[in-house]
């Protein structure tokens, strides 16, 4: 069960900061799926809803989300379903119901990086940063590589990328958490970039298998390649060798359906 | 603390505590439509809307929704009402315990989406598990609601 001792709904992110770092069980809330969840008591919880940070905007060659937006926004908006295929509204539409995506945020989703997100392996493999309010900017992969760190995700940044991206998964039901997922992404110029989530660690891009395949190798090759570059491992949705099979079928299918 | 909302369309203002979720709060104050069911955000048993979107009252801190208007299904009868007849008529509705909150869902369904195909209703209502009917029933009722609505 979750306590809460008292609520509070700063006006300024450097406010937010302050109290976020005065207390150790002080915490953000986001849409308080996964909080709520747990088992905690905690001292001050703290909303960001009064610092504007519900949007989704985009400039010449960036579109800006805002950490309050969310998972359902993210879904419908018409700038993240024309961006590159609509990838990143096909991984969060497999989280739970519509219910659940008009609460769940985008920036709690990315700065509590879990294993199982349906969020960053699009946002792994369209190149997306990071800001943070204290540590700033950063690649969203140097981010994923760091261990948790206090502070409050502001916002996701993509760049405008040209191509084509392609988000799958492998789940026992719909509305179940992935039992491995994963997306492509296919560049004009002939980039590729391939991220594999849910092995069950955080999702993380497969830098030599999207090279064979920008040198012209057999996917049938290149799938091999995923269980050699990334680790896998065993939780209660299937087995490291399950995952690493798997893997092979996904890549295989994701590349089928990312256009040739 | 004390928190001022409205709760189909009636102004009120409430002594909750930080921690408290709509669940518990509109069933404290009189709501019995809204059920409990999985208290994990799994199950669609409690949904309701906020400012006119559906969200999950079992996750909802309470204090969020101060100067938001709460709609549960005692707010919106006549739609139901009229919903529930053709869940009857496809023999779609058993127990009843997953009731309003999937009709919470569909009548949001039904403001949100144009002409929804099926595939689309079924994605919409993902997230509304009902132990007792298979769902097929459910599907060709809100068939028939979306077609009499559109006519
Ligand atoms: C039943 C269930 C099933 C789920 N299934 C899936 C699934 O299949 N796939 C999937 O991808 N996800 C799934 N999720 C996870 C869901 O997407 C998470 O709830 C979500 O990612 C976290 O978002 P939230 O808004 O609920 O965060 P909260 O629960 O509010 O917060 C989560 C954490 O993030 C911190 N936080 C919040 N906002 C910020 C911020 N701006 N900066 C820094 N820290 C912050 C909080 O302090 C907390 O530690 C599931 C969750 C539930 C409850
Ligand atoms: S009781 Fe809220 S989703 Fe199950
Ligand atoms: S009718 Fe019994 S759970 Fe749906």
């Amino acid at each position: 069960m979750i306590t809460i001792k008292e609520y509070v709904a700063p006006e300024s992110l450097e406010e937010a900061y302050e109290i976020l770092m005065s207390g150790k069980t002080n915490l953000i809330l986001g849409g308080f799926g996964f909080i709520k969840m747990g088992s905690r008591a905690v001292n001050k919880a703290i909303d960001l809803c009064n610092l504007s940070l519900d949007y989704i905007t985009e400039t010449e060659d960036e579109i800006l989300i805002g950490a309050e937006t969310s998972l359902r926004a993210l879904e419908i908006n018409d700038i993240i379903r024309n961006y590159c295929g609509g990838v990143i509204s096909q991984g969060v539409s497999n989280i739970v119901g519509v219910q659940f995506r008009n609460m769940a945020k985008v920036g709690a989703s990315v700065f509590s990086r879990y294993g199982f997100s349906d969020l960053l392996p699009s946002l792994l493999v369209l190149d997306a940063k990071v800001r943070l309010y204290k540590g700033g900017l950063m690649n969203l992969d140097d981010f994923l590589e760091r261990d948790f760190e206090k502070d409050i995700l502001v916002e996701v940044i993509l760049p405008k990328k040209k191509g084509m991206a392609v988000y799958d998964c492998i789940r026992k039901s719909t509305g179940d958490f992935p039992i491995i997922n994963g997306a492509i992404f296919k560049g004009e110029n002939g980039q590729y970039r391939i991220a594999i989530g849910s092995r069950p660690q955080r999702a993380k891009l497969a830098i030599k298998a999207a090279k064979a395949l920008e040198n012209g190798d057999d996917i049938e090759a290149v799938v091999e390649i995923i269980p050699e570059e990334l680790h896998f491992g065993t939780n209660i949705r299937g087995s490291k060798e399950y995952r690493e099979d798997m893997s092979k079928a996904l890549l295989s299918r994701m590349y089928g359906k990312v256009g040739v | 603390m004390n928190m001022t909302l409205t709760i189909n369309n009636k102004k009120v203002t409430l002594d909750i505590k930080p921690d408290e979720v709509l669940l518990d709060t509109l069933r404290a104050n009189g709501y019995l439509s809204v059920q409990r069911g999985c208290d994990t955000s799994s199950c669609g048993l409690c949904a309701i809307w906020v400012n006119d979107e559906v969200v999950l009252s079992c996750t909802y801190l309470t204090v969020r929704a101060a100067n938001k208007n709460v709609t549960t299904l005692e707010g919106v009868q006549k739609e139901a009402k009229e919903f529930a007849d053709f869940l009857a008529d496809e023999g779609a509705d058993q127990c009843g315990y997953c009731a309003p909150g999937f009709i919470m869902t569909v009548l949001a369904m039904a403001k949100e989406l144009n002409n929804p195909s099926e595939e689309e209703i079924y994605h919409y209502l993902n997230g509304n598990l009902c132990r007792c009917t298979g769902y097929k029933g459910q599907i060709r009722a809100i068939k028939k609601y979306l077609e009499f609505k559109n006519n």
